[in-house]
């Protein structure tokens, strides 16, 4: 398998290792229109991840004037610019699918606040 | 000029292209191979190369006089490619000398065996149904007509082996080439399990 794993060595990348489940990110989309290149950013909640390796992705959640939008996001994918995260969440489950089902502030993730030292 | 190489499989995984598209691919470890024995029209009747793949400790002695002319050591597995080409005996040939990116390449392989199968797994039938008094589940149905022909056609599709014999997928594209680590990868997959032995050659489908 180490052969396989040295060919995806080439394409992983670093731009994900804070975010983790319930975070609130935003993401720095490149997109191509015609010849120029500009930055789109999309922000939500992280609400799954699946996938090991160079096949990673992540599930973005955000509800956008009443509609949810969820985008699959492969983490490694060198169309991302960068990820920002902006809250950190408090969630004790591994997918937040259950975000689905809710509306307005019910549908909200407790942010995680720096532990005191 | 036709190419070939040898290899075995390594398994798939995705990679990104530059527009940042996962493309999927499968990673071949692939050579080197060594040139055994040139075959001539003189000699021989036709043109082509074989070349060894794989050490081997111990051959039969018919056999050791052959890697002995090409000062080789036994290799495991032989195999002959034809070619106008004129290698030297004992070369040593890697990927790199063969292929680059964007080459297409036919792959044969051998593919995963299935065991005796019913024919809805093995040619796509479909099955009957499965209550209302029905009790053709998944019968092959009818085989042919009556006393006129009075006999089953050879070739009907009829249960039996499936999988694990010789199969080619032609017009794969050459993603990268490492000849250094002997890394081949190919965009698509390819016929057989990890580890199974590939022949690899340019392919026919494009000139």
């Amino acid at each position: 398998m180490s052969i396989v794993k040295a060919v995806e060595s080439d394409f992983l990348r670093d731009a994900h290792e804070n975010v983790d489940i319930g975070d609130f990110i935003r993401v720095h989309l490149k997109i191509k229109e015609g010849a120029r290149e500009r930055i789109q950013i999309f922000e939500g909640t992280v609400i799954g991840r699946r996938g090991s390796g160079v096949n990673e992705t992540i599930t973005i959640r955000r509800v956008s004037y009443g509609i949810g939008v969820e985008r699959v996001l492969p983490v490694h994918s060198p169309k991302i610019n960068k990820i920002e995260v902006v809250r950190k969440g408090r969630v004790r489950r591994a997918k937040l699918n259950y975000l689905r089902d809710r509306v307005g502030k019910a549908a909200k993730v407790r942010e995680k606040l720096p532990t005191r030292r | 000029m036709k190419k070939f190489m040898l290899g075995r499989k390594a398994g798939m995984t995705q990679i990104f292209n530059e527009d940042g598209i996962v493309i999927p691919v499968t990673v071949i470890s692939c050579g080197p191979v060594s040139v055994v024995q040139n075959k001539t029209e003189e000699v021989d009747g036709y043109r082509a190369v074989k070349v060894g793949y794989e050490d081997k400790k111990r051959v039969t002695k018919p056999l050791q006089g052959q890697f002995d002319k090409a000062g080789l050591k036994p290799k495991r597995i032989m195999r002959e490619f034809k070619t106008d080409q004129e290698f030297e005996l004992g070369q040593e040939i890697t990927v790199a000398d063969m292929f680059a990116a964007g080459d297409y390449v036919d792959i044969v392989g051998t593919s995963k065996g299935k065991g005796f199968q019913g024919v809805i797994k093995r040619h796509g039938f479909s099955r009957g149904p499965e209550s209302h008094g029905s009790k053709h589940h998944r019968y092959p149905g009818s085989m042919g007509s009556s006393a006129t022909p009075g006999k089953v056609f050879k070739g009907r599709k009829m249960p039996g082996q499936m999988g694990n014999k010789r199969v080619t997928v032609q017009n794969l594209e050459v993603v990268s080439v490492d000849g250094e680590r002997s890394i081949l990868v190919v965009k698509g997959a390819v016929p057989g399990a990890k580890g199974g032995l590939l022949e690899i050659t340019s392919t026919v489908k494009r000139r």
